[in-house]
């Protein structure tokens, strides 16, 4: 059944009050350097969660992590109460194999911070092809449903165009509608907009605001505080492989509790 | 100064060079086919993660980079029916001996041609296929092929046009290719300088063809859609004047 994927059970005491998303004690050592180092949070359906902190601080490895692009050395990572990643064997837990886990990935979207765009593959193509190729929907079904992803990111009329010939700004549009057509039960965006020109920056933000406006599920790890207080539920500080500060925008930006968060926020005010 | 226009001429369209050519061509031709399947088995050997297929596909390259051509035809010809009788029978002819010579010795340099345009796709590609949800044979063939083939095609165009020209060596297997069929007609009339002339042409325009060919392929490769406006399809652009 290959719809399966694209509808998870939901374990049997889940329902929409619960997190949509829970992460528990996620370890990641990469060569001998700890990267992360017991990560837990909670998000609901309908929550935007900014994820600030400085670079190399483990934030865009956590998003790895959860898109299961990676395996987690120790934890545990549940989708709509659905443990994701692994399965039970004989008491144990292990991976699944690869092509179990391109299955659960279609339920996670994810934004690369350089696009990841095919550049073989017209704008309305790049689109099209999670469908097509993942969720076996008809060639003229996809296409439809692309058009529109494309009108929601402002750019059917680029439809037609390569990669190559559209700006930063519309390129990584062109990858939000992507990992967006999948339908995916949370959006995870690995700064999106630090590859963009400045004056490209807000369109991508833009669009990201409306999806929040609409009700997505969204992971933002950003540098962009302006963005995080205005359109967040919940901002997080990210150092060294933990989470230090997590808080609603106004408690996190006018009254930090920790002294890591006062020193971070004076250093991008 | 000797030449004879007339024997040139007659030689050019004789059915004999017309033969020989197609003959030299369809070895190429089957020949590339066959290195491009093995050697791209090959190539992912070498970038697998797996040590025993890197060693395996590391000593396919290793054996037939050091082998001269001209011996593996002479072993596929007259040393395999020695050992394997089924080769004895007449389907074996020295055709199928040339093209799955040639075949398996430009594997070895189509491996490396392969392995060097699959690792140079960047790793985002990968990436952003796998977080679509796509198995990975999806990743293979409908991200990295498509882009790793781009950047194989003109090395393999080279390799094309060499391997027309190997495919003279096919002659000591008895092949009657291209060179031979000069080589036949110069051993009874003496003419050489008028056939090897009709050989020449004949390799020119094969090679004219071949470099058309390669054109027009990588024409389909350059990936923007100024090239595909005739088709009013999806992947054309809308009216010029909307404003981006």
């Amino acid at each position: 059944m290959t719809h399966a994927a694209s509808a998870p059970q939901l374990g049997d005491t889940w329902n929409d009050s619960q997190p949509v998303l829970k992460v528990r004690n996620l370890h990641k050592t990469y060569h001998d350097q700890q990267v992360l180092k017991g990560v837990e949070f909670d998000i609901h359906q309908g929550q935007v969660k900014a994820v600030l902190g400085p670079s190399g601080s483990g934030k865009s490895t956590m998003l790895r992590l959860m898109a299961l692009l990676e395996p987690a050395d120790d934890g545990e990572i549940t989708l709509r109460g659905r443990r994701i990643g692994v399965r039970e064997r004989g008491g144990a837990t292990i991976a699944l194999p690869e092509r179990e886990l391109a299955k659960e990935r279609a339920n996670i979207g994810m934004v690369f911070q350089k696009f990841n765009l095919f550049p073989h593959l017209s704008a309305c193509r790049n689109v099209m092809l999670g469908l097509t190729s993942v969720k076996n929907v008809p060639h003229k079904e996809a296409e439809a449903q692309a058009m529109a992803m494309l009108e929601r990111v402002g750019l059917s009329h680029r439809a037609g165009h390569y990669p190559s010939e559209l700006s930063g700004g519309q390129q990584q549009r062109v990858a939000i509608a992507r990992a967006l057509v999948m339908n995916p039960t949370v959006l995870l965006f690995d700064e999106p907009t630090s590859a963009l020109d400045p004056e490209l920056v807000g369109e991508v933000l833009d669009v990201m605001e409306g999806l929040a406006n609409d009700g997505m599920t969204m992971i933002v790890v950003t540098h962009e505080v302006r963005f995080a207080r205005r359109v967040a539920d919940e901002v997080t500080l990210f150092d060294s492989g933990i989470i230090v500060e997590q808080a609603a925008p106004d408690e996190f930006f006018d009254n930090p509790q920790h002294e890591r968060t006062r020193k971070f926020l004076s250093h991008v005010h | 100064m000797e030449f004879d226009l007339g024997i040139f001429v007659q030689q050019l369209i004789s059915p004999d060079y017309v033969k020989g050519a197609f003959l030299s061509v369809a070895v190429a031709v089957l020949a590339l086919v066959l290195a491009t399947v093995i050697g791209f088995i090959m190539a992912l050997g070498r970038t697998s993660k797996s040590k025993v297929m890197q060693g395996l596909s590391g000593l396919y390259i290793w054996f037939f980079r050091a082998i001269p051509a001209l011996l593996v035809l002479l072993i596929i010809w007259n040393a395999l029916p020695q050992l394997f009788p089924v080769l004895r029978q007449d389907w074996f002819s020295p055709f199928i001996a040339a093209f799955i010579g040639l075949g398996v010795v430009e594997a070895a340099f189509m491996a490396e041609i392969i392995r060097s345009a699959l690792i140079s796709i960047d790793e985002g590609q990968g990436l952003a296929g796998r977080a679509l949800g796509m198995s990975p044979w999806k990743v293979m063939t409908k991200v990295v092929l498509p882009q790793a083939i781009r950047i194989a095609l003109p090395p393999t165009g080279n390799e094309f046009i060499g391997l027309v020209k190997f495919s003279s060596l096919a002659s000591v297997i008895s092949l009657q290719e291209l060179l031979t069929t000069a080589q036949v007609g110069v051993n009874i009339t003496f003419r050489y300088a008028e056939y090897y002339a009709a050989a020449i042409v004949y390799y020119l325009i094969i090679v004219t063809l071949l470099t058309l060919l390669q054109s027009y392929v990588e024409k389909k490769f350059l990936w923007t859609s100024r090239t595909k406006s005739k088709k009013p399809s999806i992947q054309a652009p809308q009216s010029a004047g909307v404003a981006s």
